[in-house]
Parts: C-alpha cells; sequence; structure tokens
C-alpha cells in the first residue's frame, strides 16, 4: 500500500429500501490531495461522503484512515470535519460560540481557544465578525463561518458536500478561489462535492465523476476533460458532440459517412464506437477544405465565444468558434486527429450518458 | 362616507361576538363582587366570597391538589413529548405520519370517551387516586405537547445535529447544546398549553380520580349540586383569569402555529387546536 493515502473506500455498497445507492465502490485519497466528487443528483457522491463523516455505515465494505478500520468509528470520533451543505452553523449561538463548539468539547484552554478563533475568523476574512450572530451574515459569511468552525479542529481532512450551492455566481466564483488558497495554507486533505463540473475542474487535484451508485472515472482535471472514458463523462464534463462511429482501423474512424484520422489505437476493426469532440475542437474551414460540408444553422453570442449548430450529413455539430460565421452559410468541418476522442460503446445503462443533464 | 359606515358596522359586529362569548363570564364575575347571595339582586360591592373561599379548607386543598397536578403532569408530558418529538422526527415520512396521526387521536376523541376508557383501563390495574389522575392528565396532555413542539423540530437542519457530532460532541451532548435550544420556546408554549388543559379539565378528571381526590372543577361541580355557594363564584372567577393570564403568556411568546385561535375561543381550545393541524 502507497504511504501517503490518508482515506481508503473499500468494496463500499449501500443501499435504501432496497434501492442501491452505491455499487461497490474503491476509492483512495492522497494525504493533501483536492478530491472532487462530482456527478449529477443522486448518483452517489452525498452518500460516500456521508460514509466518509461517519453519519452512515455501508451496507458492506470498509472505510480506512490511515491504516485503520474505522468503518464502525462514531462521528465524533473521526479525525476529520465537514463543512455542510446549507452552512448548518448553529443559530442560537454567536460567531465565537459557533466555532468554539469543537474546542471546548476537547476541553483546551481559553486562551488557546480565544487565539483559535482569531486565526480562523482572520484565515476566512472575517475578523471582528465574533459577536455576530449567524443570521446576520450572508450566505457566503455563513459559508466562511462554518469553514472556520471545521478547520480550528484541525483536522487531517476537510468534507465539503456542496459549500457553494446556495451562493450566487459571483460569489461562488470568488469562493473557488478562497477555498484554493485555504487548501494551500493549511495543507489538508479537501474532499469536495459537487454537481458543477466547473467548479470541480476549476479547483481539485484529482475528480471523481459518480453515475447511478457508480465510479466512472478518477482522474486530473485535464485527463477527465480531454480523455472522457465513456459518453456520459464527456456529456457531464462541458459540452460534447458524441456521434455514432465506426473504428476502420487504428488511428482511422468513420463518422456520418466520412473518414476522419486520430490517433486512437486497439479498437479493432469495423468496430462500432462513440466519437466524442469537443465543440471548441470543431474548426469551421472553407466548404471545400473541410473533411464534411455542413451549413450554420444557428448563431448565438456567449460572451467568450460564438456558439453554432452546423448541421452536417444529417447531425447537427455544436462549434465554439471565437470566428463568427453567419446563419445560413455553407462550411467545411475540420478537425484535429489528437482532438477526437474515440470511446467503447457502454455496456451497461448506467454509462450511457443521461439525456436530462445539461 | 360609506367607507366610515362600513368600518363602523364592522367594528360593532365584532363587538357583539365578543361581548355575546364573554358576557356570561362577565356576569360570573360580577357576581363573585356582590354582597347580595342572590342572583338577580345587586347587594353592593364585597371581597367576603373571596376571603371565605381562602378560609374554606377543602378549597384550599383542593386548590393545592389542581395546582400540583397540573405542574406535574405538564412537567412530565413535556419530558414525554419532547423524547416523542426526537423519536418522530428521526423517523422516515411514512411512519412520521402514521404516529403523528396515532398521537392526534386523543385530541380528537370525545373527553368523556377518554375519561370512560381510561377509567376501565384503571379499574382494572390501580386504584383510583392522585396517580390514576396524574397519568390521565399526562394522556391528554401529551399531543398538545407534541404539537406545539414538533413544528419547531421540523425547522432545525438536521445538519446542524450532524454537525454537533461531526465536531466531536456526543448525540446527548449534541441534543442539549443544540436540539434543545432551539425547541425550548415550544417546549414552554406545550407546558403552558397543558397546564391550562389541565386546570380546567372536568370529564377526564372526573372519570379517573377516585373518591378521595378532587379537582377544582369536579369539586365546583359537586358543591354546585348541593346549591349555589357565591365562594364558587370567586374561585371560577380566579380560575378563569388564571387560564387567561397563561394564554395571554403563551399568546405573547408568539407561536403562531396553536396559540391564536387557541385564545380566541377559550371554551372551543381544543376543537381550534385541531383545526390548525388541518390548515398547516
Amino acid at each position: 500500500m502507497e504511504k501517503d493515502i490518508i482515506i481508503d473506500l473499500k468494496d463500499i455498497s449501500v443501499s435504501f429500501d432496497g434501492e442501491p445507492v452505491l455499487n461497490n465502490i474503491n476509492l483512495y485519497i492522497r494525504d493533501n490531495e483536492f478530491i472532487t466528487l462530482l456527478g449529477p443528483s443522486g448518483c452517489g457522491k452525498t452518500t460516500t461522503l456521508r460514509i466518509i463523516g461517519g453519519f452512515l455505515k455501508p451496507d458492506t465494505g470498509r472505510v480506512i484512515f490511515e491504516g485503520k478500520d474505522i468503518t464502525d468509528l462514531p462521528p465524533n470520533k473521526r479525525q476529520l470535519n465537514t463543512v455542510f451543505q446549507n452552512y448548518a452553523l448553529f443559530p442560537h449561538l454567536t460567531i465565537a460560540e459557533n466555532i468554539a463548539f469543537g474546542l471546548k468539547i476537547k476541553k483546551k484552554s481559553k486562551e488557546y481557544i480565544k487565539d483559535k478563533i482569531k486565526y480562523a475568523l482572520k484565515l476566512v476574512n472575517l475578523e471582528g465578525f465574533e459577536n455576530r450572530m449567524p443570521q446576520s451574515l450572508s450566505g457566503g459569511q455563513q459559508q466562511r463561518i462554518a469553514i472556520a468552525r471545521a478547520i480550528v479542529n484541525e483536522p487531517k481532512v476537510l468534507l465539503l458536500d456542496e459549500p457553494l450551492g446556495a451562493l450566487d455566481l459571483k460569489m461562488r466564483q470568488s469562493m473557488q478561489y478562497e477555498l484554493i488558497r485555504l487548501k494551500n495554507e493549511l495543507g489538508i486533505t479537501f474532499v469536495y462535492i459537487t454537481h458543477d463540473q466547473e467548479e470541480a475542474l476549476t479547483m481539485s487535484d484529482t475528480i471523481v465523476v459518480m453515475n447511478k451508485g457508480n465510479i466512472q472515472q478518477i482522474g486530473t482535471p485535464e485527463d477527465i476533460y480531454n480523455e472522457p472514458k465513456n459518453a456520459f463523462v464527456a456529456d457531464f464534463i462541458g459540452e460534447s458532440n458524441i456521434i455514432d462511429g465506426i473504428m476502420l482501423e487504428d488511428k482511422l474512424v468513420e463518422i456520418l459517412g466520412a473518414k476522419f484520422p486520430c490517433v486512437d489505437t486497439g479498437f479493432g476493426r469495423n468496430k462500432p464506437v462513440d466519437v466524442v469532440i469537443r465543440p471548441e475542437d470543431v474548426d469551421l474551414v472553407e466548404p471545400e477544405k473541410g473533411t464534411i460540408k455542413g451549413v450554420v444553422t444557428s448563431l448565438l453570442f456567449k460572451g467568450v465565444h460564438y456558439e453554432m449548430d452546423v448541421l452536417a450529413n444529417g447531425y447537427e455539430w455544436l462549434v465554439h468558434s471565437t470566428d463568427m460565421v453567419p446563419v445560413g452559410r455553407e462550411v467545411g468541418i475540420f478537425v484535429d486527429p489528437y482532438n477526437i476522442q474515440i470511446m467503447h460503446k457502454p455496456i451497461s445503462e448506467d454509462e450511457e450518458a443521461s439525456s436530462d443533464e445539461e | 362616507m360609506v367607507k366610515k359606515l362600513f368600518s363602523f358596522i364592522q367594528k360593532f359586529y365584532v363587538a357583539i361576538i365578543f361581548l355575546i362569548l364573554y358576557s356570561p363570564v362577565i356576569v360570573l364575575m360580577v357576581l363573585s363582587f356582590n354582597d347580595s347571595k342572590s342572583r338577580v339582586i345587586w347587594g353592593g360591592f364585597t371581597l367576603k366570597w373571596y376571603s371565605r373561599m381562602f378560609n374554606s379548607s377543602i378549597i384550599v386543598e383542593t386548590f393545592i391538589v389542581t395546582v400540583t397536578l397540573a405542574l406535574l403532569s405538564a412537567a412530565i408530558a413535556v419530558v414525554l413529548g419532547t423524547a416523542a418529538c426526537v423519536g418522530i422526527e428521526a423517523m422516515r415520512r411514512r411512519n412520521k405520519q402514521i404516529v403523528l396521526g396515532a398521537t392526534n387521536i386523543p385530541l380528537l376523541n370525545a373527553d368523556i370517551v377518554t375519561g370512560i376508557s381510561l377509567m376501565l383501563f384503571f379499574s382494572r390495574f390501580l386504584n383510583a387516586g392522585f396517580p390514576t389522575l396524574l397519568i390521565a392528565h399526562i394522556t391528554f396532555e401529551l399531543p398538545y405537547v407534541i404539537l406545539s413542539i414538533m413544528p419547531r423540530m421540523r425547522q432545525i437542519n438536521t445538519n446542524a445535529y450532524n454537525a454537533a457530532l461531526d465536531l466531536g460532541a456526543t448525540p446527548l451532548y449534541a441534543f442539549f447544546k443544540i436540539i434543545l435550544p432551539e425547541i425550548f420556546p415550544g417546549i414552554i408554549t406545550g407546558f403552558i398549553m397543558a397546564l391550562t388543559m389541565s386546570l380546567d379539565d372536568f370529564t377526564i378528571s372526573y372519570f379517573t380520580k377516585g373518591p378521595g381526590v378532587s379537582t377544582l372543577p369536579t369539586m365546583i361541580y359537586s358543591e354546585l349540586r348541593k346549591g349555589v355557594k357565591p365562594e364558587m363564584y370567586a374561585l371560577s372567577t380566579l380560575m378563569f383569569l388564571a387560564v387567561l393570564i397563561l394564554l395571554v403568556i403563551v399568546n405573547l411568546k408568539g407561536s403562531p402555529m396553536l396559540s391564536k385561535p387557541f385564545a380566541n375561543a377559550k371554551n372551543g381550545g381544543k376543537k381550534h387546536a385541531q383545526t390548525m393541524r388541518y390548515r398547516r
């Protein structure tokens, strides 16, 4: 076993009322890592976090923390702290009392607690808030207090359950940077839960994509984005063109009746596959220079780029480009071989791209 | 002009309602200060019925029994009710509804049915007396206590309790530090409601008290059978005021779920508490 593994989930399965929620999850978390569990609601990510936190016992499987089995340990005996969804501050206690809650239980001295409160408030940029009540704080401020309350206990792992879910977009973005800064200053492991793929890509060292109680892919943000393992991951992480194709031979795939060179090998000959092409990887060129020809059917200005639909050989291609092409113009479609991602057809329905997710 | 008239009619209507609702009580209060024994002749102002009342050993004894019973039963009902709420809140949704419905049955049940069934039950196991009275009172108070704590319980963010555990608290410590302060207003409301229910209950007490013991309502009833004594007017007046004060306290605390309709119609209080359940 690797030495820097801090949490190891082994064969975890859970079902509620006979309905499986987690199917045989195996996952290890390294020390000092920012790991994100990403997936649509109901994918089992919160359940996984509750198992790590000790609020739920798995039906089968073990939770190993620093080499010790903690599966049966109640949450109050575990060396990790959680930042809950919707903050979960104690409404009848002041900010200082909220932060001191865990320290008082550990019977720390008054001076120690006072110093810690000051340090924690400084860390989350809310100095001087000691005597305020939670209700008088904005959502973002309450979230910071929830983080401060957790980290004064010096946990080895901080669990964060969609902590930014209730904040507005601007606030969410600034809190993302704040969290990365905190993580680096504290030097502890963050296990982060979100359904927001952008959040996951921005902050994580490692992303675990989950769907329907199964882990779909584990990897760095770049891996997950550029080399999605299946159609679900490709669809969930950003927008994608997912097209049925046939792998004619190594490094050559047929899509929509045209032959596209690619870089993937080892799929065999004439095998049906899913082909993923990111909208920003589709180049619109002169009609005769493209691999296939199409017509622009819609055009939207999105700020950073234009979003266009191009109808070509019966498929509506989603294209992101900084260059504007008017509706009705005939264009050629060209894709760099390196940007074509070939995937096996899904074996089980669990791996299928869910159509209801944007 | 029309507006003014309309607003006058509105006020007049409300005034009539209150007059009809409370005039019997006002008559009773006035008579308790009447120097004549007659129910129709005003013989001048006096406090002699009050002093006689306080000098009567039966009345004072019964008063002590009633107040002890009310405080003790309300205290026990509040403890049991709080425990019940914790348990109900932890249940799955369907079980929760079933149990909440079951706890509300005593509210809908006619007092006389509750009274007789308790009497039959006790006669099999216990001798009627103060203990049976106490158990009976706790029984009918419990639903009111649960009804006033439950909304508070529901407002608590379940994660707040989990957060306390997460920060190292034992379940018991988390309950006393996090849950209890949040539901405390509901507990107080429940306690005061239980007190008022206990103080003015007649039917159930009558069937479960046994021969040696009396509460103020049952004593007034048996005294009135012997003949009208103005001391009873005085006693009733004090009881009315006591309950009124308790209800005002509940209302000022502003528990919107129960106190309002309850205070508006004292006599129909139980029924109102029931309708509130459906309005929720």
